[in-house]
């Protein structure tokens, strides 16, 4: 190999965060929500944010996403300053943020009509195929309060999908589903992202997800919410959240998670390595 | 099916109930005539033309007004959730004079504009206007953020966000305010016929109070009759598709 091809063995920076930090004004005061945090994740690469709750990593994605500002710091993507939203980084919110005045097709619709040099015929037909891929064809024009909870994520994937981003940020978008649902749509995001070269920010605060998911787990640390520690997941693809391996790596992060969070009492070891966090109430 | 005879048996021994109240006796029938002379009172008024032409006349300033109510509303609800000096203006007015009866414009109108159709215009608008903007704005300062924020992630900008996020999204506000702006709109109209007179435009108000003139409890009972079954018109054509269309999509529970 020589040496203009192992410059171009390596992946382009897509997203850079640069030493950000963002605090919120609350009645008690100044509220450090990120403290310096940098992060850069490659084109094409799958990168899970896990941390205790309130640790910043909505705040983070919304940084990203271009819906908030930083304090201080610099946010890039494709090498341009991140200054505002833009279609190629789609985001899935962690409540599902889907319109009741429209129907799931026109949810999913929404964002593809904003796309240019497209007909409706062949927006209908991208709505469709994605409202296929997350099994939901037969719900086309049901009404968003008609579907359960995990149905309502699933839409909401459909929608982020369908306008091809390169960007997904993802807010624990599976946290409401059943075990089973949730790994089918492990299996499709992990094909999605493999034949569509998506890079992906996934935000969750089931370490196995995590693992099964990420070429990298980020771990975090709140109060103020920092990034803790990194580990690389060179498991083969694709991956079952049932294996011996994944399992084993899993409970090695849940187990640095725990000695460094002191909101975590260190007696309960879930068996999935999942953490269960109360909401804590946010002071808006 | 069930329900419709429910109802029929209701209404029917509403008009029995009635109908004895007159066969005891007790009221002078001048006072308390009996339904058939309040039916027939309306045939012949409908033979005639002129409950049709009252009617006609009624309804188009009601909805001339509406219109020009909910237009000016509408848009001014919207500047007062998105600007603050709209909204400590225009806002603020807006709660004033949303708390004065609207039937209290009848009086100002007149000295204005005259005994005349602008006079009725301005009482219909004022009823309108002050309900709609105040709905619309309540409504649209209340939406979650996270609409907007996800359709700015899909590149909704300025207009499009404020049609096609802003908009439906405060629907159900918007839906009520109207309501109640149609609401104040047809009391404060009806209180401004009854008030004053405009030959050759007597509406079913001016009827209303001929009918008193007269001492014609026939002709007063019918013209309510008529006041009442446009109001129920008017509910079911203008807002009952609105309503189940937020019932369908939001799944709200209906509140007739
Ligand atoms: N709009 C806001 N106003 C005030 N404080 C905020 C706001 N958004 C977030 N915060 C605060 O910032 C901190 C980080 O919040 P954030 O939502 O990023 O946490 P998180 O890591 O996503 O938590 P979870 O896992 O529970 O979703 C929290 O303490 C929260 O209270
Ligand atoms: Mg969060």
């Amino acid at each position: 190999m020589n040496a203009t091809e192992a410059l171009q063995a390596i992946p382009p920076a897509k997203l850079v965060v640069r030493s950000v930090s963002k605090s919120f004004a609350t009645r008690r005061g100044w509220l450090p929500a990120l403290e310096n945090v940098s992060l850069t994740v490659n084109e094409g690469e799958f990168v899970c944010l896990v941390g205790p709750s309130g640790c910043g990593k909505s705040t983070l994605l919304n940084l990203i996403a271009g819906l908030d500002t930083p304090d201080s710091g610099e946010l890039a993507s494709d090498g341009q300053p991140i200054t505002g939203t833009g279609r190629e980084r789609m985001v899935m919110f962690q409540e599902h943020a889907l319109f009741p005045w429209l129907d799931v097709l026109g949810n999913v619709l929404f964002g593809l009509k904003l796309k240019p040099n497209l007909t409706d015929n062949d927006r209908r037909e991208v709505a469709r195929h994605y409202l296929h891929l997350v099994g939901l064809e037969r719900f086309a024009h049901a009404a968003i309060h008609e579907l359960s909870g995990g149905m309502k994520q699933r839409v909401a994937l459909a929608r982020a999908l369908a306008p091809n981003p390169r960007v997904l940020l993802m807010d624990e978008p599976f946290a409401a589903l059943d075990a089973m649902t949730r790994e089918q749509l492990y299996d499709d995001l992990q094909s999605i992202w493999q034949k569509r070269r998506k890079t992906i920010l996934f935000v969750t605060h089931n370490v196995r997800e995590s693992v099964c998911l990420g070429d990298r787990v980020i771990l975090f640390s709140p109060n103020p919410g920092r990034i803790l520690r990194e580990f690389p997941v060179d498991l083969p693809r694709p991956r079952d959240i049932n294996s011996v391996e994944l399992a084993a790596l899993a409970s090695e992060i849940t187990r640095h998670l725990k000695s460094n969070s002191p909101m975590e009492p260190p007696a309960s070891t879930h068996p999935t390595g999942s953490i269960a966090h109360p909401h804590a109430p946010r002071t808006r | 099916m069930k329900r419709s005879l429910v109802a029929l048996f209701f209404f029917a021994s509403l008009i029995g109930a009635w109908q004895a109240v007159v066969a005891a006796g007790i009221y002078s029938p001048v006072l308390v005539p009996p339904p058939a002379s309040v039916a027939e009172y309306i045939l012949r008024a409908l033979a005639d033309g002129s409950l049709l032409h009252a009617a006609s006349v009624t309804c188009q300033r009601l909805l001339l007004g509406y219109l020009i109510g909910c237009g000016l509303g509408l848009p001014l609800g919207l500047a007062a959730a998105r600007s603050r000096s709209v909204s400590d203006t225009v806002g603020v007015l807006a709660l004033g004079l949303q708390t004065l009866p609207s039937v209290c414009w009848v009086p100002l109108s007149l000295l204005w504009f005259g005994p005349n159709e602008g006079s009725m215009l301005f009482v219909v608008i004022m009823g309108t206007l002050w309900s709609v903007l105040i709905a619309v704005d309540s409504g649209v300062k209340n939406l979650p953020p996270i609409y907007t924020r996800a359709a700015r992630t899909m590149g909704s900008t300025g207009l499009h966000t404020l049609v096609r996020v802003i908009l439906p999204a405060s629907l159900p506000y918007v839906v009520s305010g109207m309501k109640q702006g149609w609401a104040f709109a047809w009391r404060s109209l009806m209180a401004a016929e009854i008030y004053v007179t405009i030959l050759g435009r007597e509406g079913l108000g001016h009827l209303l109070h001929f009918g008193r003139e007269l001492s014609a409890m026939d002709q007063v009972i019918g013209i309510m009759l008529v006041i009442v079954l446009i109001g129920l018109l008017a509910d079911k054509l203008l807002f009952s598709p609105w309503e189940t269309f937020l019932h369908r999509r939001w799944g709200t529970d209906r509140h007739d």
